[in-house]
């Protein structure tokens, strides 16, 4: 095909026309991408964990492990429910405490304890652990998740806000190390 | 009727679409190929247009918020004129989708339809199938139920496992540090907006590649697929022996798609919606999470895979997998097409669907869970308390107590995440009872903690009493040998 001879003005025209609209696009994707990456960011600049009062400790009998829940300190006007968040505490010997998060460190459903023969089981691909999280048999890896506590006023409170998973348990909550 | 015609014409001035519409429809096929088996296309496309109505419909009603999506769905179920008929047609339309999409793929890769030129049809058509199955996922999760929420802790916990990247991937997929509010809204854009829009864009590139390229001829064994000479003799063979795609194939599609438009209407009619179970709500962990039926494979093999293989096969599978089918055409993209002559094609399509039935069939029964209220709820049946000592019934006391039976069944009632105890006695020794109740190991857990001495003797009196009548129990013989040796004398070789 032969072109028109003034084409390779036109051509630089369009060309230059092409190049515009890529800077646009580059413009206005580095605000786009900083908003799909804003779970992310937040993350990084004051982290998701805070510590979360659990209650009194006198609600938890020595020697017991109990259910506890709390509100996540991360939270938005609709989450409802979801946001209220189970943990298990053990009251190990009135003095000393472990707190678990709910969640399998297999795939994340939620633990049972059974104070009868002290043991956690999950009922999704039955993993169990031993009163004190490590891991008793099962899928799991590695023992529950156990999360940094502190007593303050009589209180329990928790580092949480982060839900657990196997990949970054580490970062966020205790390794329990497995039983001897 | 004057009127029709007149403004059809109009139209048409305007548009010119008729003549090429009518050119598609008359469109000449290989006459074999008007046959049932390439009705399947045709039917998933029926049932993708319903699953569009019927989402439009729910959309009217559903409330993609966290905090009501759960009681927007009791609304629709119990409240609004036939919306829980409605919520089964899209749900069941869902899974005859999946199911139908699967069949579709299975018959298009046994006739060899994905060899030359037909390739980029087939690769299109695998990521239609991941659409379809991202749909069925998010879907489950817009149903935003207990199932919902602890499916997405699942998903959750397999994405943080990715190296490096995981944990930023699991607040991405959650859009926050938990579950919540955010994580539906975002699940609600991907099944409404962005995965529809895909599923739209890939189903109209794969008709307009059936329609220029012709669809695959009746495969013959010994015809053999050629690049130098396959579109010549795939034209010869629609010239001298073709039948126009309308009416000469079609009635066979418009009939089978009527069949499963009404199957799909007499399921969500009989069986009623999907659901939802329990609220999303954390703090009631009395649950035992499921997924919907084409990911229950899924999680019986995330129940059987041992632990050190877990990671790797849960990120590394899916990868060779996929690859596996978008790179088949090239690697088999010529020669022969009919499944009389690939005996390879035939068997992997009976280990893989023997692989997923097996697999789904286990995920109902959950062998790998424990029953979590066997200990309180199901009771040791009669005959394996009948005529035993005090002991022995101290035992089973023990047995039921410390939630054995979660584990272990008797009399077939119980978990079978353990072997069954009926005739335990028959295999293990009182010392062998004795260190697995103590030590647990071979997936079971330690007792020795938990049991005052008083309790296992108890426990293994009464497993040691679990033996069919007529049966010895077990021995050791190196025992009697021991035991010989001590008295000093030589072993006995007579009983």
């Amino acid at each position: 095909m032969t072109l028109p001879t003034d084409f390779s003005r036109r051509a630089l025209l369009m060309k230059f026309g092409i190049f515009l609209n890529s800077l646009v696009a580059v413009v206005l994707a580095v605000p786009v991408v900083r908003y799909l990456l804003s779970p992310v960011a937040r993350a990084r600049k004051d982290g998701y964990e805070s510590w979360v009062p659990l209650g009194y400790i006198d609600q938890f009998p020595s020697g017991e492990t109990r259910l506890a829940t709390y509100r996540n300190p991360v939270v938005n006007s609709w989450d409802g429910d979801t946001a209220n968040i189970a943990c298990w505490v053990r009251n190990v010997d009135g003095k000393n405490f472990q707190v678990f998060a709910i969640n399998c460190a297999h795939l994340g459903c939620p633990v049972r304890w059974f104070p009868q023969s002290s043991l956690f089981m999950c009922p999704c691909h039955g993993g169990a652990y031993y009163q004190d999280g490590s891991r008793a048999s099962g899928p799991p890896e590695r023992g529950l998740f156990e999360y940094h506590y502190t007593i303050d006023g009589g209180k329990l409170f928790i580092q949480a806000g982060e839900m657990p998973t196997p990949g970054q348990a580490s970062n966020i909550v205790k390794e329990i190390r497995p039983c001897v | 009727m004057r009127l029709i015609s007149s403004i059809g014409e109009w139209l048409d001035a305007r548009l010119q679409l008729a003549a090429t519409i009518r050119e598609s429809a008359g469109h000449a096929i290989p006459r074999k190929t008007s046959s049932w088996f390439y009705v399947f296309g045709s039917a998933a496309f029926a049932v993708f247009i319903l699953q569009i109505v019927t989402g439009i419909l729910l959309a009217l009603i559903y409330v993609p918020s966290g905090g009501e999506a759960w009681s927007s769905l009791q609304t629709l179920n119990h409240v609004v004129s036939l919306g829980w008929f409605i919520r089964a047609l899209h749900g069941w339309g869902s899974d005859f989708m999946v199911a139908i999409v699967l069949i579709h793929m299975v018959q298009v890769f046994l006739f060899g339809a994905y060899k030359f030129p037909r390739e980029l049809t087939w690769i299109v058509g695998v990521f239609l199938l991941l659409v379809t199955l991202g749909m069925a996922f998010t879907g489950q999760v817009l149903r935003f139920d207990q199932d919902a929420y602890w499916g997405l802790g699942i998903g959750a916990s397999i994405a943080s496992r990715v190296p490096i990247v995981g944990p930023l991937t699991v607040n991405l997929l959650l859009g926050g540090p938990i579950i919540a509010g955010a994580t539906l809204s975002r699940f609600f854009a991907l099944h409404v907006f962005v995965i529809p829009g895909l599923l739209i864009s890939f189903v109209g590139v794969h008709l307009l590649m059936v329609l220029k390229l012709g669809i695959n001829e009746w495969p013959m064994p010994g015809r053999l697929v050629r690049k130098a000479t396959y579109i010549k003799e795939y034209h010869e063979l629609t010239k001298k022996d073709g039948v126009p795609f309308v009416p000469g194939a079609i009635w066979k599609d418009l009939f089978f798609s009527a069949l499963i438009l009404f199957s799909v209407a007499f399921c969500a009619y009989h069986f009623g919606p999907f659901g939802p179970s329990g609220p999303p709500d954390p703090t009631i962990i009395q649950t035992a999470p499921r997924p919907d039926f084409f990911f229950l494979w899924l999680y019986a093999v995330l129940s059987y895979l041992p632990a050190s293989m877990e990671t790797p096969a849960l990120l590394i599978g899916p990868v060779v997998g996929i690859l596996a089918l978008l790179l088949l055409p090239f690697f088999s993209g010529e020669g022969e097409k009919s499944w009389r002559r690939r005996p390879l094609a035939v068997l992997t399509v009976l280990l893989a669907a023997v692989a997923l039935a097996t697999f789904t069939h286990l995920a109902q029964h959950t062998p790998w869970s424990p029953v979590m209220d066997a200990w309180s709820g199901i009771p040791i049946p009669h005959e394996f308390l009948q005529n035993r000592t005090a002991l022995e019934r101290q035992g089973a006391l023990v047995f039921q107590v410390k939630q054995c039976h979660n584990c272990h069944s008797l009399g077939n009632q119980g978990g079978k995440r353990g072997p069954a105890l009926d005739s335990v006695a028959v295999r293990l020794t009182q010392d062998q009872l004795i260190r697995q109740v103590i030590q647990g190991g071979g997936n079971m857990p330690a007792y020795g903690k938990n049991l005052s001495p008083a309790q296992t003797t108890a426990l293994v009196a009464f497993l040691q009493s679990l033996r069919p009548p007529g049966q010895p129990p077990a021995r050791d013989a190196s025992r009697a040998t021991a035991l010989g040796a001590e008295r000093g004398g030589a072993p006995s070789s007579s009983p």
